[in-house]
């Protein structure tokens, strides 16, 4: 039964694996042209849609895949790392993310992807969010009550509204089906945009 | 290296894409028990400087010394070795396209300098705010969502909302 590390495989391979698994996404993301910010932004002034295409796919194509390891045993879902719902530092962490995509242009893994591929941009990027977590860090003492407010655990959607997984998946999948195709219809609406 | 215009432009579907991206999360999953990210590396790269620079500092503030928990090394986290996979493998998918060179990438509006301000801020923005979040779009939206976390739900929403909440404020940069 999964995780595979490290009752079947050795934890020194840990960071080996990551290594490998870190060329294979960093490549699917170069690959989708993730290390492009103005591909990417397209997606907040309606000229390119792929940074929703490609999240949603790959986000509902992994947790279908979790669904089903799960169904047949060979791994506990509910045991992998989840991100422990703190409701309003998630929000408000999230906004100002938010902010810092569509004025910055990447978000940090798409960032690595251009400094991979030599856009200075990204450089400086890096060179920010190294900058903002140090601040925070610095800020830590000040920030420490809310950063541990409003902390619901560990729990899953489907458990939260007391509905079973598969259905959700089933409702997310459509939700994600009507978004791409009200996106389609968008961006032939909105002028192109060369970059 | 020569550069093909004609490809250098031309990405893979986003759907093949996004499946290919699922599939690796997926196996992140099955093999480690852990999801993608990003931010923790820059994270990483900080706590471990400023412990090098000023290490009692470090040990009195509870942020950088939770991550030095059972005598780890910051700098050993398996983030900082699946960031310099992503180095590596966006480095490959780039030569191979004629896209990896030196250059400012920005809108034909505005000069390289103005681009480099204000990715030097959103990247500020994003280090600051990740923090909260405790992951960035890959580390707390995407690998959250794999597992349906609601914190990962919440974290998409919020990222995306606030980036289109400020959008237009910010149109002249891009557009």
């Amino acid at each position: 039964m999964g995780p595979l590390i490290p009752d079947i495989i050795s934890p020194e391979w840990n960071n080996i694996i990551a290594i490998v698994l870190g060329i294979a996404f960093g490549y699917v993301l170069e690959s989708a042209g993730f290390s492009s910010s103005r591909k990417l932004v397209g997606v907040f002034y309606g000229y390119d849609f792929a940074v929703l295409r490609v999240f949603f796919t790959a986000a509902i194509t992994a947790s279908i895949g979790l669904l089903f390891m799960d169904y047949f045993g060979w791994v506990n879902m509910a045991a992998l790392d989840g991100l422990p719902a703190r409701v309003y530092p998630i929000i408000v962490g999230g906004i100002i993310m938010g902010l810092g995509f569509v004025t910055g242009g990447f978000c940090p893994g798409t960032c690595v992807t251009a400094i991979g591929i030599g856009k200075l941009d990204g450089y400086v990027f890096f060179g920010g969010i190294m900058i903002g977590v140090f601040v925070f860090s610095e800020m830590f003492p000040l920030l420490e009550n809310f950063y541990n407010s409003s902390n619901l655990g560990d729990v899953s959607v489907p458990q939260y509204f007391n509905m079973s997984p598969y259905w959700f998946m089933v409702g997310v999948s459509v939700i994600a089906i009507i978004a791409f195709y009200v996106t389609l219809q968008i961006r032939k609406r909105i002028k192109k945009v060369e970059y | 290296m020569k550069i093909n215009p004609d490809k250098q432009h031309v990405y893979w579907n986003p759907y093949f894409a996004g499946f290919l991206m699922g599939i690796i999360l997926l196996l992140t999953f099955y093999l480690t028990g852990r999801g993608l990210g990003a931010s923790g590396a820059a994270k990483a790269i900080v706590t471990q400087t400023v412990h090098t620079v000023a290490p009692t500092h470090t040990e009195n503030n509870t942020y950088y010394a939770e991550q030095f928990k059972g005598g780890k090394t910051p700098i050993s986290n398996w983030l900082v070795f699946e960031v310099i996979g992503i180095l590596i493998g966006a480095f490959i998918s780039g030569s191979l396209s004629g896209r990896a060179f030196f250059r400012v990438q920005h809108s034909p509006k505005i000069t390289s300098r103005r681009r480099l301000w204000f990715a030097l801020l959103g990247g500020a923005l994003f280090g600051f705010g990740a923090q909260f979040a405790k992951g960035c779009t890959s580390g707390a939206a995407l690998s959250g969502m794999a597992v349906l976390s609601l914190g990962g739900f919440i974290a998409m929403l919020s990222i995306f909302g606030g980036a289109y909440l400020f959008a237009y404020f910010f149109r002249k940069l891009w557009i």
